[in-house]
């Protein structure tokens, strides 16, 4: 086991580094001086010269990079142009709503996703089984933002159940019940992803049904409802646990629109604001942390994978 | 013909759904090609008095703030949807084949790529495209790159686990130890073999193009806002949805149904595809 | 279609048929009875229904397919159509069932102990599963025991995991045993311990035994009677001494006249010529018509009614081989 998780998690800095240079280049690969876009055309040459030197661009571009990775790697990624704050706090300001958006909307897709998708496995080819494997296909074909629309227009301007926009924190005044302004959001953000998860559920969970050892399970006389959880179902949520690192990744893309939808305070919102204000730093500080992030979580994933699937080699 | 409408009996008998898709498809590729004759307005005729006018009269799905007719402009739309949809598939393929085949065969070039490949896969979908974009600029054609770029990589991994399982079959085994040539393998085993995956993978390509690119043109970064496209008709509706809810269903309901389309015409294939390689495609 | 016995069968199948969809027949009228400590062999190409039988007599048929006539009595009472679960709760499941692959019957996630005891509760909620499972692991003659309960399927040998499927089907109790190809996955030397090891379970545990095999080297070591599957249904049943001495249908001498002589020294070995109808091919007559050497009118036209001898066996044939196969 340990030399396996020495194994993955080099080849995960191998792709942390690769995914840096990619990132450390994106400065050098827009056209035009980056300096003069970020700050415009009427800026002054003094202005220029600083912002130049505090980007540290007068460097050779061999040294930028380790500059910029030395720097990052003790926590520093550099200033905001835009708020002229550290880009660090820049994403922690919207660490909260975007993990707290996150852990509510994989509730949903994991409290609907998985028992539904059982549900269709266990009807299959009746009524319900086509009706519940149409809708998932369905909301897979839905785009994030319209579905957040119409969750605004329905629940929040014609019902009044939930606020339409915003996300005050939970340490500020109304405490948990803040939470009320994520519902619709990871409503709208689980929709595509739950109903992913619904498929890949009923079609492991058939997959699995054929399999040798579950005639075996139901040939010893154990209940119908047994061999499905115990058997049928622990086995199918194998492929199902080793697509959540697919997962997060799509979580991510959408939350970026879901947010930006329901004027949330969050780190997705940020990148978007921050390309539309040409905030460049801020940019490479939030794909960075989030690639990081996805190499830790598919890390995870392959690793509870191989705890729970006995057949794999544990060295 | 008389086999054409036989087969599509068939199928409309097995999978009515599928049926409905591709009608629906059919219906989108006619809205695109003539355009000026089924729009009664042009896209952009500006008609201030008639702002924001419910469905019915003389606009079937109502007008916009600027008392554009929405049917005629979800008519134009159908024209970027499918250049989209066309240009994602093409620059998708176009690489992935043959950065997937090549890999397959030259394993250490394939090391290489396929790593490259990975490290591209470790950024969410989106954010690549974002990045493309501001290296870029915004507009249609750069947004075609941007969305192609993330399925260069799904691409490029199906083709090369696809190829790879194909360069170990006993008779491309045996094309190749009696002398066959690379060139002859490719040509005359790997690609004729390949062509159900890629049509599976295009038609799930061509459905996601369709939503990357409404996400695009939702937050600004897509075709520019005067291109009568779905997703910009949404961003712009949006203050008005309260107003004006007709202005939210149309275009939506057009990006739903083309993507859930495909879905459905790409699972189709799928189901009709050789059972090995059907795990490998479309997740 | 039964020899002659001087006990009462445990297992007895009467005119069983068994249809995909419930139109195409793929067993048709099958009847045997098993006795105590009897191993029935039954014998046949692959596809020619001896799967179904048995999956049929578990209540293990897959979905869309059907037991349309006859009925299955396990000591007595009716198991027709009854799965495994419904015949526990009704307290008849004593049947049990071990699989052609030991590779992938068993589930690859939970423990060889785990497995057995679910088995064990089901059927003997008065023992204590884990002693009653290192029993069993003893019985089937695996060493160290109390070690492999907390093994997984994949720790152990193709051989080793038969033998834990055999554990898992004697912890439901069976008064009938039910192995389907057993050994076919298995090398030569294993084979032989297992196939050992089935013959001393049935001897001391009084057990009926329906063995069902395409390999006739195995029936004739292993089985007390054999019955003779083709295209759906059977063609000839007896013991196996006389049956393999002189054997009634002429399918039965073909599938003989394929089995390697040892003191021949042709090396060239007979075939039956041409191939099994499908099931939807199959019509009133003899389903072997179209390939017999004895062919005649009457074989194309009706059912073929059964003869019996005075040796015990009983063949489904107007022009029955009587003797000559022996010459």
């Amino acid at each position: 086991m340990g030399r396996y998780i020495l194994h993955r998690t080099g080849a995960a800095i191998a792709t942390l580094i690769a995914a840096s240079i990619i990132i450390f280049a994106f400065i050098h690969l827009i056209p035009g001086d980056p300096v003069y876009v970020m700050l415009g055309d009427g800026a002054t040459p003094d202005q220029v010269a600083a912002l130049r030197q505090r980007l540290g661009l007068d460097e050779p571009v061999i040294a930028q990079y380790f500059i910029w990775a030395g720097n990052a790697l003790q926590g520093d990624l550099g200033q905001s142009v835009f708020f002229d704050t550290p880009v660090t706090q820049v994403i922690a300001e919207g660490a909260e709503t975007s993990i707290l958006l996150a852990l509510i909307t994989m509730v949903w897709i994991v409290g609907f996703g998985i028992p539904v998708g059982v549900l269709a496995a266990v009807r299959q080819g009746r009524w319900i089984d086509q009706g519940l494997s149409g809708l998932a296909m369905l909301l897979a074909s839905v785009p994030t933002f319209w579905v957040g629309l119409y969750l605004i227009l329905i629940f929040a301007a014609g019902l009044g159940w939930f606020p339409s926009s915003g996300y005050p924190s939970i340490f500020e005044e109304g405490g948990l019940s803040n939470l009320r302004y994520l519902v619709l959001p990871s409503l709208a953000l689980a929709a595509p992803n739950a109903a992913l998860i619904l498929r890949l559920t009923r079609a492991s969970m058939l997959d699995v049904s054929r399999e040798d050892y579950v005639r075996t399970a139901r040939a010893k006389g154990i209940r119908p409802s047994r061999v499905v959880v115990r058997h049928i179902l622990r086995n199918a949520l194998l492929a199902v646990v080793s697509a959540f690192g697919f997962t997060f990744a799509a979580l991510i893309s959408e939350a970026v629109v879901t947010e930006t939808v329901f004027a949330l305070p969050g780190v997705g919102r940020t990148v978007v604001q921050s390309i539309l204000r040409r905030d460049y730093p801020v940019i490479q500080g939030v794909i960075l942390i989030i690639v990081c992030l996805y190499l830790v979580i598919n890390l995870l994933v392959d690793l509870s994978y191989r705890l729970l699937d006995p057949r794999v080699e544990l060295e | 013909m008389i086999e054409t409408i036989r087969s599509s009996t068939r199928l409309i008998a097995a999978r009515p759904l599928v049926a409905i898709g591709a009608a629906f498809l059919t219906l989108i590729v006619t809205f695109a090609v003539f355009a000026p004759w089924i729009a009664p307005f042009g896209p952009d005729a500006i008609d201030p008095v008639n702002r924001l006018l419910p469905p019915g009269g003389g606009h079937l799905m109502g007008t916009d703030h600027f008392g554009r007719d929405t049917f005629s402009r979800v008519v134009y739309g159908s024209r970027l949807a499918l250049l989209i949809g066309v240009g994602v598939v093409v620059f998708a393929l176009g690489t992935g084949v043959p950065i997937g085949v090549l890999s397959a065969l030259y394993p250490k070039l394939g090391r290489v790529l396929m790593r490259m490949v990975d490290v591209l896969m470790s950024f969410p979908s989106l954010l690549l495209a974002l990045g493309l974009i501001v290296i870029l600029g915004q507009g249609v054609f750069n947004a075609i790159l941007a969305i192609g770029l993330i399925y260069l990589t799904t691409t490029a991994r199906i083709v090369y686990g696809v190829a790879l399982r194909l360069r170990a079959e006993p008779y491309v085994e045996a094309a190749r130890s009696m002398g066959a040539g690379t060139w002859w393998v490719v040509t005359r085993h790997i690609l004729p073999n390949m062509i159900s995956p890629l049509m599976v993978q295009a038609s799930f390509v061509f459905a996601f193009a369709q939503l990357g690119a409404a996400a695009l043109d939702f937050l600004g970064l897509g075709a520019p806002p005067d291109v009568p496209s779905w997703g910009n008709m949404l961003a712009e509706s949006r203050i008005y949805i309260t107003r004006a809810s007709w202005l939210l269903l149309w275009p939506g309901l057009m990006i739903v149904l083309t993507a859930f389309s495909l879905n459905l015409v790409g699972d189709w294939l799928r189901d009709r595809m050789d059972p090995r390689f059907r795990e490998m495609v479309g997740k | 279609m039964t020899g002659a016995h001087t006990t009462d069968p445990i297992l007895s199948v009467n005119d069983l048929v068994v249809a995909v969809a419930g139109r195409i027949k793929i067993v048709r009228g099958v009847s045997f009875d098993i006795a105590p400590g009897e191993i029935l062999g039954l014998v046949g190409e692959s596809g020619c229904g001896k799967s179904m039988t048995s999956l049929a007599a578990m209540g293990l048929l897959p979905p869309a397919i059907g037991v349309t006539k006859g009925r299955i009595l396990l000591g007595g009472t009716d198991i027709t159509r009854l799965a495994p679960h419904e015949r526990v709760e009704r307290g008849c499941g004593r049947i049990a069932m071990i699989f052609q692959e030991p590779m992938t019957s068993l589930n690859p996630v939970l423990r060889i102990g785990d497995q057995i005891e679910e088995a064990i509760r089901v059927h003997d909620p008065d023992v204590v599963p884990a002693v009653r499972a290192r029993e069993l692991l003893d019985m089937v003659r695996i060493p160290d025991a109390a070690h492999q309960l907390s093994a997984f399927p994949h720790e152990l040998s193709g051989g080793m995991r038969q033998r834990v499927m055999i554990a898992i089907a004697l912890a439901c109790r069976p008064s009938v045993l039910i192995a389907d190809e057993p050994t076919t996955a298995l090398d030569v030397t294993v084979q032989r311990q297992v196939l050992g090891l089935i013959r001393e379970l049935c001897d001391t545990l009084d057990m009926g035994v329906l063995f069902i095999t395409h390999d006739l080297g195995v029936v004739a070591q292993l089985a007390d009677r054999v019955a003779v599957m083709y295209a759906g249904g059977l063609v000839e049943t007896g013991d196996v001494v006389p049956l393999f001495a002189a054997p009634l249908h002429p399918y039965t001498a073909g599938l003989m006249g394929c089995l390697p002589d040892p003191d021949s020294d042709d090396p060239l070995l007979a075939t039956i010529p041409g191939s099994a109808p499908r099931p939807d091919e199959v019509g009133d007559g003899c389903p072997f018509a179209p390939r017999c050497p004895r062919v005649a009118d009457i074989c194309r036209r009706g059912a073929v009614p059964v003869r019996h001898t005075d040796t015990g066996q009983a063949v489904r044939c107007h022009f029955p081989l009587n003797g000559e196969a022996s010459t």
